[in-house]
């Protein structure tokens, strides 16, 4: 991999009133990777994710997405990024192919529903409304929806919770086939084992800080090379493997 | 290719205009209460008034009194029930009067009497007016047979002329179906706007909105372009149902629709205002109801919806006149019936100007995206 940010994020502050949501955050995003931000809630994730998606503003620091300054070229970020926000909804008494045809508009191009749906495999929904959709196919419909404006980066704000191990892996297939299509990905989770498979770099961030940035690989190596043991040895597979290995991988539909 | 906000605001209108017709609320408000409401108004109103009179055990029905009140077109002779149950009902005010007509004898006096009751109201003193007119014509006709023998000339008391100007008939349906329109104007502006702005706020529609290029004036235009699309079409169905079932009266035919039309979407703009308020007011979808109620009922009540405002206190018509639905009744009922254009109104187009000024001042203040 080359390495030339996509995003670069620098000395970003973001105040709500007296509070500072966001203390000082620097970092780069790399073209073609999927990048994680990790890091316990209130830790300033999804305020720094939305800062950079043009969502709010920022108190003070600099941030360009694909060359462009969030400040001054706002409506190009837009263009060239698909946005998942975390318990977003769609419009009301739509179905997912009427609402790929709204998103459409909104974009000013011109997709047809069954390509953008053929792409997370929903064609079979396209005349059912998103809330009667099961957890993991309104995650897939999201995704859908941020891919229309074929954007360079697309940010997804906890896409797995609280979906099942289907439905988790069958979505980390999907965001692997995105990034292997050649867009960078910027994901949130709080699920540790998710980012190690999933995430090429992470950061920790905590307190409105960024405290780590490296590689899965990375973090785990230097944490055993300080000595540190788990209380537990783990075994060549855990508990996830043998539901995954008893209910069979195929994802379920309800 | 160029970023087209004329296409995005389009998407918008199109999706929500989808959305309003699949939302039972919308189509049952705009079109399904108006509707109800004109049916059942179209039908009792049109009756006018009727004195029930009952007619006592014993009474004469060849007598002359009688046979000019069997004749009369507002009283209506009630011979079914027993002297009790007229009693009763006298009392209660569902008989109005309870007549007794002696037997006609030549050069004597009719006995009669009338038992009236402070139940129903006015009817009384219609009903003996009534009666004293049969008194005159039976006087009237003694006294011309008594100048016929004797040769002296009486002068009449009153020289009477009578005409009657041709004119339309101002049916009920004419003024009942103005304020329905008007009505269902108000509740679709008010409630519709509220409810879909503050349910596309709360569940982060609009936000994910805002990650695309779209302008926020498109979000705005391409709601209101959905609402005013299918609220003109109600009110072209209400008014086309009012013209071809209850005789609705549209003077210039095409001309007055359209007239119609055009202040149907004048008043749905400003009602749309107190909608936009009422979101940003409102914290979240449970305190849409009450706020807009403050809103729609006073006026649902005083603005001319169901019967005229002249029929208030004076006092109450200076509330009555201060509020936009009244003066949007007023000039949708000059311009269906009177046939008034769109200029003969500006003293009503005037008022709603500045209603309109006024609340989007408050809803620019008020109203919230996120």
């Amino acid at each position: 991999m080359a390495n030339k940010p996509i995003i670069t994020v620098k000395n970003l502050v973001k105040n709500y009133g007296d509070f500072q949501a966001v203390k000082g955050i620097s970092f780069e995003v790399y073209e073609g990777e999927i990048f994680g931000l990790l890091g316990p809630n209130g830790a300033g994730k999804t305020t720094t994710l939305e800062i950079i998606e043009t969502l709010r503003d920022k108190t003070s620091g600099e941030v360009t997405v694909d060359g462009f300054d969030i400040e001054t070229d706002a409506d190009s970020i837009k263009k060239r990024i698909g946005v998942q926000l975390q318990a977003a909804g769609y419009y009301p008494n739509l179905n997912l192919a009427e609402l790929i045809v709204l998103f459409s508009g909104l974009y000013g191009i011109d997709k047809s529903p069954t390509e953008m749906l053929e792409k997370v495999a929903l064609t079979d929904k396209a005349k059912a409304k998103y809330k009667e959709l099961s957890g993991g196919q309104k995650q897939r419909f999201s995704i859908a929806t941020t891919l229309i404006n074929n954007p360079r980066i697309i940010f997804l704000d906890e896409p797995t919770t609280g979906l099942d191990p289907q439905a988790r892996r069958n979505l980390w297939d999907l965001i692997r086939e995105i990034r292997d299509a050649g867009t960078t990905v910027v994901i949130t989770t709080h699920y540790m084992d998710e980012a190690e498979v999933l995430c090429d770099r992470v950061a920790f961030v905590d307190g409105g800080h960024i405290i780590g940035i490296d590689t899965p690989d990375h973090f785990i190596d230097q944490l055993v090379a300080t000595g540190f043991e788990r209380a537990k040895q783990t075994k060549g597979a855990n508990l996830e493997d043998v539901f995954i290995n008893l209910t069979g991988k195929e994802w379920r539909e309800s | 290719m160029k970023y087209s906000n004329t296409r995005a605001t389009l998407a918008i209108a199109k999706a929500s205009f989808r959305s309003i017709l699949r939302s039972p609320s919308a189509v049952v408000f705009s079109l399904a209460f108006p509707l109800i409401f004109i049916l059942v108004f179209a039908n009792i109103g049109g009756g006018g008034m009727s004195i029930e009179v009952g007619v006592a055990k014993g009474c004469d029905t060849l007598n002359p009194v009688y046979k000019a009140l069997a004749q009369n077109k507002i009283v209506r002779l009630i011979k079914t029930q027993t002297a009790d149950e007229m009693n009763k009902n006298l009392a209660k005010g569902s008989i109005d009067a309870i007549i007794n007509v002696g037997p006609f004898v030549p050069m004597k006096p009719i006995d009669m009497s009338v038992q009236y009751s402070h139940a129903s109201g006015d009817k009384g003193a219609v009903l003996k007016s009534a009666l004293n007119n049969i008194f005159y014509r039976i006087q009237s006709e003694q006294l011309s047979r008594i100048k016929a023998y004797s040769g002296i000339k009486l002068p009449d008391a009153v020289n009477l002329k009578e005409t009657i100007v041709t004119g339309r008939e101002y049916k009920y349906i004419d003024f009942i179906l103005p304020g329905q329109l008007g009505f269902s104007l108000l509740s679709s502006g008010v409630f519709g706007t509220a409810f879909v702005f503050i349910s596309l706020r709360l569940t982060l529609v609009i936000k994910r909105f805002f990650a695309t290029p779209v302008k926020r004036y498109s979000i705005v235009l391409g709601e209101a372009i959905a609402r005013i699309v299918f609220s003109l079409l109600g009110a072209l169905f209400i008014i086309m149902v009012g013209h071809y079932a209850f005789g609705f009266t549209l003077i210039h035919g095409v001309v007055t629709v359209l007239n119609m039309l055009v202040l149907c979407a004048i008043g749905l703009i400003i009602f749309m205002g107190f909608g936009f308020t009422i979101s940003g007011i409102a914290k979240n979808e449970s305190t849409v109801p009450p706020l807009s109620n403050i809103i729609t009922l006073p006026q649902f009540l005083l603005s001319g919806t169901f019967f005229s405002i002249t029929a208030f206190p004076t006092w109450l018509q200076y509330v009555s006149n201060v509020l936009p639905l009244t003066h949007l009744n007023n000039a949708m009922r000059k311009v269906a019936f009177e046939g008034a254009g769109l200029g003969d109104v500006t003293h009503q187009l005037f008022i709603l100007l500045i209603w309109g000024i006024g609340i989007y001042a408050v809803a620019v203040k008020t109203f919230k995206w996120e």
